[in-house]
């Protein structure tokens, strides 16, 4: 309890900041600072608002585990566009070739997008162990050629020609599409409004965010990839086989950013065109930073950052410019990291004197009567 | 200074230093004299205070209680640069200096003459000879601080201080990084300075190097000054005594014998080195059940590769490697700590322990895919908790609990962490570099109980150690490691230190006294 305590310190001061900042921000522009965030907060308070927070904060809650996972090895996988770009246009290419049952069909198709993503995130860390290539460098690198390729991919082989005023692939048929949830929360008395749909990849990121607890946190094989982030060379003496643990983590890595787009494609995007929601790759690298490369962290912070996006939508009936949202983002994700540093290291102080407390009170009856 | 004082007053004085930090009292009365151009040792076990006490004569914190008399002046430091104002400059163990820059930049960064646009380097650089040349200090000013060795680093370390103006020299541990030839020019150089007038204040707990060195002798214990010694006075022993407050324990005679059968067995085993010299060249050794053999060596003679090699973490060029009888050659790590090979690294935070985790995770390491640890692959923490437990009450490793990270332990604990995860896991074979290095007397006869007992057992021990002494309270049987070869094995009961020195230094050679 006292943990959760004082770990919502940090967060609270990190709010506080971006508050203080924002409003600053606002009052230099000439805008109430109070009328923005009342606007903000009416907007995103609505049922609507909600659905769309989550239909959108899903998968961003998902390529951002992706990027904590490299994190807590000290990967840093910095090229989870591509491997969302890629892992988006293979399945999505693919997906039309074949039909099968519903829930099959769906989960083939994922597992496409993620081999596809784990494949292109596979080339970093082969470059890495054989060659000693900083994975920042080439994943980096390699997000323009995910671009090139995937943009060539999409206007030659991919294309679908029957469609003639855009460039997008063939739509993913019917059985591999999610389910929206609105069947589902009716159950729970919660009525929807006909055109709003919440998406059912909400469940398939808890599951992931559940799995990514146990992996990391109760497995061995978590234990060695948080040993290795930690100190590389001990997690070495202690048998760990760093090469294997790179490639394995990069590649889970990349899986789980072209998984993220499944969150789109299967649900109300049906298809790769170039209007493709993309971006978020680099948005999740924030969130994990944000999160503490902990999945309920994340979790939070998903929902946080999307909550923003989605109240900066409030601004525009009081004529504010949305920007201040952006500001806002900005500012609470650098205090959030400045924040939890201070926290951490007042955490540790504490937990060295205690032990030196330790120390010298176990000694002190020993050394008087001796 | 005068040359000729008749009744000479104290360079430094320290009244009733009394220092507490939340839940610690790190000095509590500590008094402490040092006549001026003399080199003054400190002495106590890790944790009696002695940084402490430095800290505060440095201004790195003000003391509670007490008066800090300079020269018969009572003063008070509210930061270090009060202290280097007042002439007191402090070496550190670890050196601070940018590898990047030559030595007389080194040197003058901070305080460079000339004007505040412009660097008189002519000045810098004059100054600076000067000093070397008064001091007998010599160094090359023009060298890249990266091209130095270690014992030349430290003398720029010096030079910086008195570079400074310092007239008091405070050194922590200053020998702990150096070889024993360097050891030997460091205290001509003290000399030396003592003679310029410069007064020095030497921590240690080496105490054959204290005896050698030091004009006066202050112990501290738990805090408090148990008195100070005149080193012709003392035997190392008496100071040992007198820093741990109880009898030093004397190795007791063995009384079986080892096993002849084989446990460890390198064959012919050759590693390659930085440059075409091999680090590892044609090594053979054979460690049966119940032995201890000792590896004795000045560091940087094979014995991190001897490790590398044994653990799986290095290549090899040649030969062979077998335990009872299994090739370990195409083994990983990981097989070979499964295999039943225990080790405790040369370096504990860079290889033996995870600083940022909480002790339980670092009992696991190393033994982590075995049990109780893990069981299908999945992490057993209350199992990690219980055997993390167990080792801090048999091993004595003072914590508040099984998940504070191991950084808040001090070193000798952590390596007590260390040792007891290794000896709890029951291996057959026990690779064990320094096992006590940096842990306090009591605690290292502890860990030789613990040695010596698994040893009767059937352990098989391969010890590599710069502590003599544990060499030979140790071994069975004592091979010499020099420039990558075993160049002498001899027999511990039988041999001296002084024969043993000559064989590490390459004096002596063809050693076959066993």
């Amino acid at each position: 309890m006292k943990r959760i305590g004082t770990g919502l310190v940090a967060p609270a001061i990190a709010v506080g900041v971006a508050v203080v900042v924002s409003s600053l921000a606002l009052l230099l522009s000439g805008h109430s600072a109070i009328a923005a965030f009342r606007a903000m907060a009416d907007y995103v308070t609505t049922t609507d608002s909600l659905v769309t927070i989550l239909n959108k904060g899903a998968p961003l809650y998902v390529v951002s585990l992706g990027v904590a996972i490299g994190f807590k090895m000290k990967l840093f996988n910095i090229g989870a566009d591509g491997q969302y770009r890629l892992g988006a246009l293979i399945a999505a290419a693919s997906a039309p070739a074949f039909s099968l049952p519903r829930p099959v069909h769906i989960v083939a198709i994922m597992l496409i997008a993620m081999v596809a993503g784990g494949t292109w995130a596979a080339i970093p860390g082969v470059l890495k162990v054989a060659r000693g290539v900083n994975e920042v460098v080439s994943t980096i690198m390699l997000n323009f050629i995910a671009t090139g390729l995937s943009a060539y991919l999409l206007a030659t082989y991919f294309r679908n020609r029957r469609v003639v005023d855009g460039i997008e692939t063939k739509s993913v048929p019917k059985s591999g599409l999610l389910p929206s949830l609105n069947g589902f929360v009716e159950n729970f008395g919660i009525h929807l409004r006909r055109n709003t749909t919440l998406q059912g990849f909400l469940p398939v990121a808890i599951a992931v965010g559940i799995l990514f607890y146990v992996i990391v946190s109760r497995t061995r094989f978590g234990y060695d990839l948080r040993m290795t982030g930690l100190n590389p060379a001990a997690a070495r003496s202690s048998g760990v086989n760093s090469s294997a643990m790179i490639i394995r983590t990069i590649i889970l890595s990349g899986a789980l950013a072209g998984l993220a787009a499944m969150g789109f494609l299967l649900t109300d995007y049906n298809k790769y065109s170039d209007g493709f929601p993309l971006g978020l790759a680099f948005t999740g690298i924030g969130v994990a930073l944000l999160g503490r490369n902990h999945p309920g962290g994340i979790a939070v912070a998903a929902f946080v950052w999307a909550s923003i996006e989605q109240a900066s939508g409030g601004l525009l009936n009081e004529r504010i410019p949305t920007e201040i949202s952006k500001i806002l983002q900005g500012t609470l994700l650098i205090s959030a990291v400045v924040s939890f540093e201070i926290v951490r290291r007042r955490n540790l102080t504490k937990s060295i004197k205690q032990a030196a407390a330790q120390s010298h009170a176990t000694l002190s009856p020993a050394g008087a009567t001796s | 200074m005068t040359d000729h004082a008749p009744e000479p007053t104290p360079a430094i004085e320290l009244r009733g230093i009394v220092k507490r930090f939340p839940g610690v009292v790190a000095n509590d009365g500590v008094n402490l004299t040092v006549l001026p151009g003399t080199i003054h040792a400190i002495v106590g076990e890790n944790g009696s205070g002695k940084s402490t006490l430095m800290k505060t004569l440095y201004g790195a914190h003000r003391p509670d209680e007490g008066d800090i008399v300079l020269g018969g002046e009572t003063v008070s430091f509210k930061s270090p640069r009060d202290a280097i104002a007042r002439g007191i400059g402090m070496v550190f163990q670890h050196f601070m200096l940018a590898d990047n820059l030559t030595v007389w930049e080194n040197i003058v960064l901070g305080h460079e003459p000339g004007s505040a646009a412009l660097l008189n380097r002519r000045e810098a650089r004059r100054s600076l000879r000067e000093l070397g040349f008064r001091y007998g200090l010599r160094i090359d000013p023009e060298e890249y601080v990266s091209e130095l060795g270690v014992g030349d680093k430290q003398r720029v370390e010096i030079l910086k201080v008195l570079y400074r103006g310092a007239r008091i020299v405070i050194l922590d541990e200053p020998t702990a990084v150096l070889v024993p030839q360097e050891v030997n020019e460091l205290f001509t150089s003290l000399r030396k300075l003592t003679t310029e007038g410069v007064t020095i204040i030497f921590i240690s707990h080496k105490l054959d190097e204290v005896l050698a060195v030091a004009d006066a002798i202050t112990v501290i214990r738990e805090g408090r000054t148990v008195g100070e010694v005149r080193p012709g006075d003392v035997t190392a022993r008496d100071l040992a005594q007198m820093m741990v407050g109880r009898e030093l324990p004397r190795p007791v005679p063995r009384t079986d014998r080892p096993s002849e059968e084989v446990a460890l067995m390198l064959d012919d085993v050759s590693v390659a080195g930085v440059s075409d010299k091999a680090a590892l060249d044609h090594v053979s050794i054979r460690v049966h059940k119940g032995e201890v053999v000792g590896v004795a060596g000045v560091e940087g003679n094979g014995q991190t590769e001897l490790l590398d090699a044994i653990m799986g973490l290095r290549p090899l060029l040649s030969g062979s490697i077998e335990l009872t009888h299994h090739r370990l050659d195409s083994m990983s790590t990981r097989e070979r700590r499964d295999a039943g090979i225990g080790y405790i690294p040369e370096d504990r935070q860079k290889d033996g322990v995870v600083l940022a985790a909480p002790l339980w995770e670092n009992v696991m390491l190393g033994h982590q895919d075995s049990k109780p640890f893990s069981v299908r692959g999945f992490v057993d923490r209350i199992a990690a908790r219980n055997q993390t437990r167990r080792i801090i009450t048999d091993y004595d490793v003072r914590t508040p609990s099984t998940d504070v990270a191991a950084i808040a332990l001090s070193g000798g604990n952590q390596q007590k962490l260390i040792v007891g995860r290794e000896m709890t896991a029951g291996p057959a074979v026990l690779i064990a570099a320094h096992p006590t290095r940096g842990v306090d007397v009591g605690a290292q006869a502890a860990i030789w109980d613990y040695i010596r007992s698994a040893r009767t057992n059937g352990l098989a021990v391969l010890l590599i150690s710069a502590d003599l002494e544990e060499l030979l309270a140790l071994s069975d049987t004592l091979l010499v490691m020099l420039r990558g070869c075993v160049v002498a094995t001899l027999d511990p009961v039988k041999v001296t230190i002084g024969e043993l020195g000559a064989y590490m230094t390459g004096a002596a050679s063809g050693g076959e006294a066993a």
